[in-house]
């Protein structure tokens, strides 16, 4: 793997080993910066096709909301993945979730508990009562494939069918809602924190991202491991800054059109003073999503169990050979994923309102391609939570551009079926090119 | 003495084939007793019972002069049994600090993982093991076969096995290699650890064992010390599956 490198610095001369040199020192990920790099030409491409409408504060507020029950999914499935098993059940298994949920608001507390509708606790029963549901029912699959020793593949292909269908069984078929409004909050535009709290939250985060760098490297100074120049060490600091705020400034720009506000001040009573205006700012949806990638990612790298799923996705005879309870791995594994589908559920059924019949249809089919399009390799062993976000990123973006620019329905999803293959091509040549995994 | 491992008539069947039949074998400390045979003949299969891999049908195990329960890897390790592996038990993707303390991770006050120390640890034993050994944060599956090896044999050294099993741990080194492998059991035997030694190498087994045990299908042929007999009778006993007739 030395050969190549040698190669490009001898023949092709100084340019080319300087910004080597520069990724080095940033430590940065080559493959992240390739998928960075692909989301800003689809972005830019878009952008020019519709006349710059695709990098509007709107549009960028709609992909961020659009993206959210996707990506949290993906964040399991690279877990799932990376330890060689697969989950064809995740949209069905959000439907389950999400009709357990609707039922929960508008019929089962009301009429069992007998808490009247809108009742506070309403919708935090309700979440608690569907992540219990795709936890209990992800273990359950996670047992038949770990224990039964079930093939993944088959388990979760049936089901994909169970599940759907419990959920059409559960509602009777029927739209539920209106749901909860409270609830409804995690749905995306009609839950935002408005300018001030939204630039808290980004300041905080900016401030909890510098402190994990710092500390970091002060963690490798004590062990006298080599650290980065600290020049890279800023400018770093001062890239994920300028990302996190630069986001927030992007979704701050984006006004509540005067029609909704003066709606929202007619139904409180009062009327719009004269020039007032408000912007959406960051959804609690995409919040979540944060909340989950942050933690997801804390389990990947800083925990045991996240340890062991990659070391089971390596080599699981190494892993079951020092001690490691593989099959109970598998459950948890399987149960993680099932929370997170009963979360993406709540951000699904809060953004259209209500529970509908076909909710999450073919969504295994657009997380399992956000997670191999974030570099998650099938093969196991290999995958990130940000590569993963950034996939179903990728794909959203894909897919709301071409709505834009007025690509027929079918033609999408022949170029998203095509990316994805693509992306898994690229991949491979890039893996054999660096010897990476 | 009390033998630090004693195995006692263990047997053990795989769906009609009897891979260990009776077999009884035992080992004291400072001492390597080489397990010969030809492939299948339950070598691996012994061991693999004495390292929680798999659970004998029947038999006993008794440890320091008392009887042991090993029914999973953990168990084993509890007793200070390590094992290296004839495949060399090692996560492919992981570096090698990963794999050192894969299963029993060094953890911070809050329970994460104390990936600095676990690095610093490993820095610090490959340097006493391997000097060259030089690439402690890229995947194992960068390394080469004698440095994957010095990783799996690092994990056994770095844990204090008392008592080491060692799965054919020159089969896939170079002489050099094979070399640093073989001054390290001199080593580890001078410092009281009791280990097995498998190998098909029946001169190099000469050399470091003690005394060596030959399997053929699933029976225990015999046991013997080295200076008791040549080259030539432990061969035959592989081969013929019978005792040798001593020369002396």
């Amino acid at each position: 793997m030395s050969t190549p490198d040698t190669a490009n610095s001898t023949t092709s001369g100084g340019q080319k080993a300087n910004k080597k040199r520069l990724i080095d020192a940033l430590e940065l990920d080559t493959r992240l910066l390739g998928m960075i790099g692909a989301f800003i030409v689809v972005a830019l491409v878009f952008n020019v096709l519709t006349d710059g409408r695709f990098l509007t504060p709107r549009n960028i507020f709609n992909l961020t909301i659009q993206t959210v029950s996707v990506a949290i999914m993906a964040t399991g499935m690279v877990f799932v993945i990376v330890t060689r098993h697969i989950d064809l059940s995740v949209g069905a298994l959000l439907a389950t979730c999400s009709a357990v949920m609707a039922m929960m608001q508008t019929a089962w507390l009301p009429q069992y508990l007998g808490l009247p509708l809108g009742h506070p606790l309403i919708p935090w029963l309700a979440i608690a009562a569907g992540i219990v549901t795709g936890a209990v029912i992800g273990a359950f699959q996670g047992w038949l494939t770990g224990y039964l020793l079930i093939p993944a593949f088959i388990v979760t292909l049936g089901g994909l069918l169970v599940w759907r269908n419990a959920a059409w069984y559960l509602t009777t078929g029927q739209t539920i809602g209106p749901l909860d409004p409270t609830f409804q909050m995690f749905g995306g535009i009609n839950g935002t924190m408005g300018e001030f709290w939204s630039w808290v939250v980004g300041i905080l985060a900016t401030l909890a991202a510098l402190a994990a760098l710092w500390s970091k490297r002060r963690d490798k100074l004590r062990h006298d491991f080599p650290v980065k120049p600290l020049w890279a060490e800023l400018a770093l600091g001062a890239i994920i800054a300028g990302a996190i705020l630069g986001l927030i400034a992007v979704l701050n720009s984006y006004q509540v059109p005067a029609a909704r506000l003066q709606r929202d001040f007619a139904a409180r009573g009062e009327t719009l003073p004269e020039g007032f205006t408000a912007a959406y700012g960051l959804p609690f949806s995409v919040l979540l999503l944060i909340v989950v990638a942050v933690v997801m990612t804390v389990i990947a790298r800083r925990t045991a169990l996240g340890r062991y799923i990659f070391a089971t996705g390596g080599n699981p005879q190494a892993a079951e050979l020092s001690g490691i309870n593989t099959r109970l791995l598998t459950v948890k594994v399987f149960a993680i994923m099932g929370a997170l589908c009963a979360i993406s559920a709540v951000v699904a059924s809060a953004r259209l309102t209500n529970h509908s019949n076909d909710i999450g249809t073919l969504d295994e089919l657009r997380v399992i391609a956000a997670a191999v399009i974030g570099g998650t390799a099938l093969a196991g062993g290999i995958g990130t939570i940000y590569g993963a976000i950034l996939g179903a990123l990728i794909m959203q973006s894909l897919q709301s551009g071409m709505a834009m620019v007025g690509v027929d329905a079918p033609l999408q999803n022949i170029v998203v079926g095509s990316v994805l293959v693509l992306a898994v091509l690229i991949d491979i040549i890039y893996r054999r090119r660096t010897g990476k995994g | 003495m009390t033998p630090l491992v004693d195995i006692r008539n263990i047997s053990i069947a795989f769906g009609g084939v009897q891979a260990v039949d009776n077999v009884s074998i035992n080992l004291y400390p400072g001492e390597v007793v080489g397990l010969l045979g030809h492939n299948g003949a339950g070598k691996s299969t012994l061991i693999k019972i004495l390292s929680g891999a798999y659970k004998a049908d029947s038999g006993e195990i008794w440890i320091d002069g008392k009887r042991a329960t090993i029914n999973s890897p953990r168990d084993a390790r509890a007793h200070n049994i390590e094992t290296i592996h004839q495949t060399l038990a090692l996560a492919d993707n992981l570096p090698a600090p990963a794999n050192l303390f894969l299963g029993r991770e060094l953890r911070t006050l809050f329970g994460f993982l104390d990936d600095s120390r676990m690095e610093a640890e490993t820095t610090k034993i490959m340097a006493r093991l391997n000097p060259n050994f030089k690439k402690i944060a890229e995947p194992v599956s960068a390394l080469s076969g004698g440095q994957r090896q010095s990783v799996a044999i690092a994990r056994a050294v770095y844990f204090n096995a008392r008592i080491l099993i060692m799965d054919e741990p020159t089969a896939a080194l170079g002489v050099h290699e094979t070399k640093m492998v073989a001054d390290l059991i001199m080593e580890l035997k001078a410092q009281g650890l009791g280990i097995f030694l498998i190998s098909h190498d029946t001169r190099e087994m000469m050399e470091l064992c003690d005394r060596v045990s030959v399997m053929k299908n699933g029976q225990l042929i015999g046991t013997e010390r080295v200076e008791d007999v040549t080259e030539d009778d432990i061969l035959s006993m592989i081969i013929m599956g019978k005792k040798a007739d001593k020369a002396a």
